[in-house]
């Protein structure tokens, strides 16, 4: 037999082919994040023509810091659903965790120390999560309900009578109240740049070497061209002087967006390039097949927990970092949005499909929702119905692409 | 004929009070498919799982290559390359191809996966099966059919040079276009060397492509014929107890 492949591997052909193929792929059903880019872009559009104020740098910042807490923490959440299962408690296992932290922080432990015990924290709540689902057979939705309950009680007794209290750690309330400097977010976009271009041109190497076809270059050049025109747009606006007190200058790409970038690009290409990443999918499409395969699946299970819970964590720093203190409440009405962000981002509740990225864009229609409704004085009620009608959509149109696609419309 | 690759002797399993097999029989030799055909209950099913390590048997041997082995775990049958093709095929809907033909044993390059040398490999074995139906090995299993469905899952036991493949009632749910596929796919996989089982309710396939057929009747081997040497009257006769006289191969 010969060494060349005569079977298609979805590679071949030119550009406007892979074009007519992504179509075709559309219409199955297998739409991702699409949607939600489309409802972005339409709300953007909106609330530019209705606010005077929306598409002001200042908002613009504003809507990064807004975003950033509940994409993590959606982010987080994607680990999880992927699997079917759910983590009820993400927002108050961070609530707690930034409570010990804190609390540690001012009865005089070193800050870093404190931080540290509060990812340790996670690890506990996202193994003790993991073990009861995937070893005691305990329903994700049941046990995670009952830390959701418990915690708060927890946060509670840390945080004393008065039920807050400050955070005294500049480092750490720089995240969000500090920026880049200019150049900073210009090298921020040479390395996501660089990088795509890089793992592209390494991929097609690799094809090339196993005599696979590959795709045109301008594949990847569209993709690289998009990245720097969307994001170089970014930084610029980022980029102007956006304060409204002319003493106090306020320009350049806000702290925390690299750093919610970097955890990004690290989950997804976890989730993409290695044996654990291919095993969530696995796990979340089919448990029994994953079994049969070798696959231990209980330790995947357990394993993605603790992740939910160390990115909930980080999710729960960015809160601190933003409102400077923590109080008993926290995390609790945020989880659900965590929820809803995953799903208006293209992440099936049934499991199985989703990816980190979709959880950020549908993070990101929330926050519009909440921002432009905000800036147009509309009552705080007003976005949660909003809110709640999104998702209705986005769930249905979840449901519909399973259908299409003729998946099981019920768990297996 | 050359030596069997498969030699069970005297193989029993109860469960409790019930003996499901009583002492059976059963030679499998390599580039010939067996189709193993017995009523519902007859001990098919038992003693497949015996061979793939899921469900020990307990008494009888077991010979692989002449070789006697104890099959106790399904790492010890894998590793011999005995390959179950289970009748709901445990694939993945959500992944392509490739993804599930490589399921748990994915190659690596510096802990990231080589998905050009796995997606290399996984067309070469449809490839050598002469699989022409699948548009793209990174199609999404879910938009496969069940007959492609079946290939897939075939292919995959190709990939893990498999000695042995088992294949239970690998046209149950299957339409006549896409049935012939797959008997047609049964028959190459033996022509590649590799000795088939077949479990098989449907005499017709089990007539069309089968090489030697050995028919269960409640827990007994009742007789392993050459197809060309029997009839459909024969084989019902042994599936349905009327005929009990046992066969010596």
């Amino acid at each position: 037999m010969s060494d060349n492949i005569t079977i298609n591997t979805g590679h071949e052909g030119t550009a406007l082919d892979q074009i007519k193929a992504y179509g075709s792929r559309l219409k199955s059903g297998e739409m991702g994040a699409l949607p939600a880019i489309g409802a972005l872009i339409l709300l953007m559009i909106l609330f530019s023509a209705l606010s005077p104020y929306f598409l002001t740098p200042i908002n613009f910042a504003n809507l990064f810091t807004q975003a950033a807490t509940l994409m993590m923490l959606s982010a987080a959440l994607v680990f999880v659903i992927m699997l079917g299962e759910i983590d009820l408690s993400a927002g108050v296992t961070a609530g707690t965790g930034m409570a010990i932290f804190v609390k540690l922080h001012l009865d005089g432990t070193p800050w870093l120390l404190a931080f540290g015990l509060a990812f340790l924290f996670a690890l506990v709540v996202g193994w003790f999560l993991g073990y009861f689902v995937a070893k005691v057979g305990v329903p994700s939705f049941v046990i995670s309900l009952a830390l959701y309950l418990a915690l708060p009680g927890v946060m509670l007794i840390i945080l004393g009578d008065g039920g807050i209290l400050r955070l005294e750690v500049p480092e750490i309330k720089a995240i969000m109240n500090t920026n880049l400097p200019l150049w900073g977010g210009w090298a921020m976009l040479g390395i996501t740049i660089g990088l795509t271009l890089a793992m592209g041109l390494w991929d097609r190497s690799r094809r090339t070497k196993a005599n696979l076809p590959t795709r045109p270059l301008s594949i990847l050049g569209i993709k690289v061209a998009g990245i720097a025109v969307l994001g170089g747009a970014g930084v610029a606006v980022l980029n102007l002087p956006r304060s409204l007190v002319i003493t106090n200058p306020i320009q350049g790409v806000p702290t925390v967006i690299p750093i919610a970038l970097f955890i990004l690009f690290v989950g997804t290409f976890m989730l993409d390039r290695t044996k654990f990443g291919r095993y969530m999918y696995a796990v979340g499409g089919n448990p029994e097949a994953a079994r049969r395969a070798g696959i231990k699946v209980a330790k995947i299970r357990i394993t993605a927990f603790m992740i939910c819970s160390v990115l909930a964590m980080i999710s729960g720093v960015f809160n601190v970092s933003r409102i400077g203190n923590v109080e008993s409440s926290a995390g609790r009405a945020i989880v659900l949005s965590g929820v809803a962000a995953a799903v208006v981002g293209g992440v099936s509740l049934f499991g199985g499909r989703g990816r980190l990225v979709h959880a950020a864009i549908g993070a990101f229609v929330i926050a519009i929702i909440d921002n432009g409704l905000g800036l147009l004085g509309m009552p705080a009620g007003i976005a949660y119905i909003i809110t709640g009608a999104v998702l209705t959509v986005a769930a249905t149109a979840d449901a519909l692409a399973r259908k299409r696609s003729g998946g099981p419309l019920v768990r297996n | 004929m050359s030596t069997p690759l498969i030699q069970l002797s005297g193989v029993k399993k109860s469960f409790g009070p019930v003996d499901v097999l009583k002492g059976v029989d059963l030679k499998v030799y390599p580039g010939r498919v067996t189709a193993l055909v017995g009523d519902n209950g007859a001990g098919k099913s038992t003693l497949i799982k015996g061979l793939a390590g899921v469900q020990w048997y307990d008494e009888g041997r077991v010979k692989f290559e002449g070789e006697e082995v104890s099959l106790t775990t399904p790492r010890i049958s894998s590793a011999l390359g005995i390959e179950v093709v289970y009748q709901d095929l445990a694939l993945c809907e959500n992944l392509d191809i490739v993804q599930n033909m490589f399921l748990g044993r994915e190659e690596l390059q510096q802990f990231t996966l080589d998905e050009s040398a796995m997606e290399f490999a996984a067309a070469k074995a449809l490839q050598s099966l002469s699989v022409r139906t699948v548009k793209s090995v990174r199609q999404k299993v879910s938009s496969l059919s069940g007959g492609q469905r079946q290939t897939v899952a075939i292919a995959r036991s190709v990939l893990r040079d498999a000695k042995v493949v088992i294949l239970d009632e690998p046209t149950a749910a299957l339409g006549v276009a896409q049935t012939e596929q797959v008997l047609n796919l049964v028959r190459r996989l033996a022509d590649k060397g590799i000795a088939v089982i077949m479990i098989s309710h449907n005499l017709q396939d089990v007539f069309q492509v089968a090489d030697d057929i050995a028919v269960l009747y409640l827990g007994s081997m009742v007789a392993q014929l050459e197809t060309k040497k029997t009839n459909h009257n024969e084989i019902i006769g042994y599936i349905t107890g009327l005929k009990t006289q046992k066969e010596k191969a």
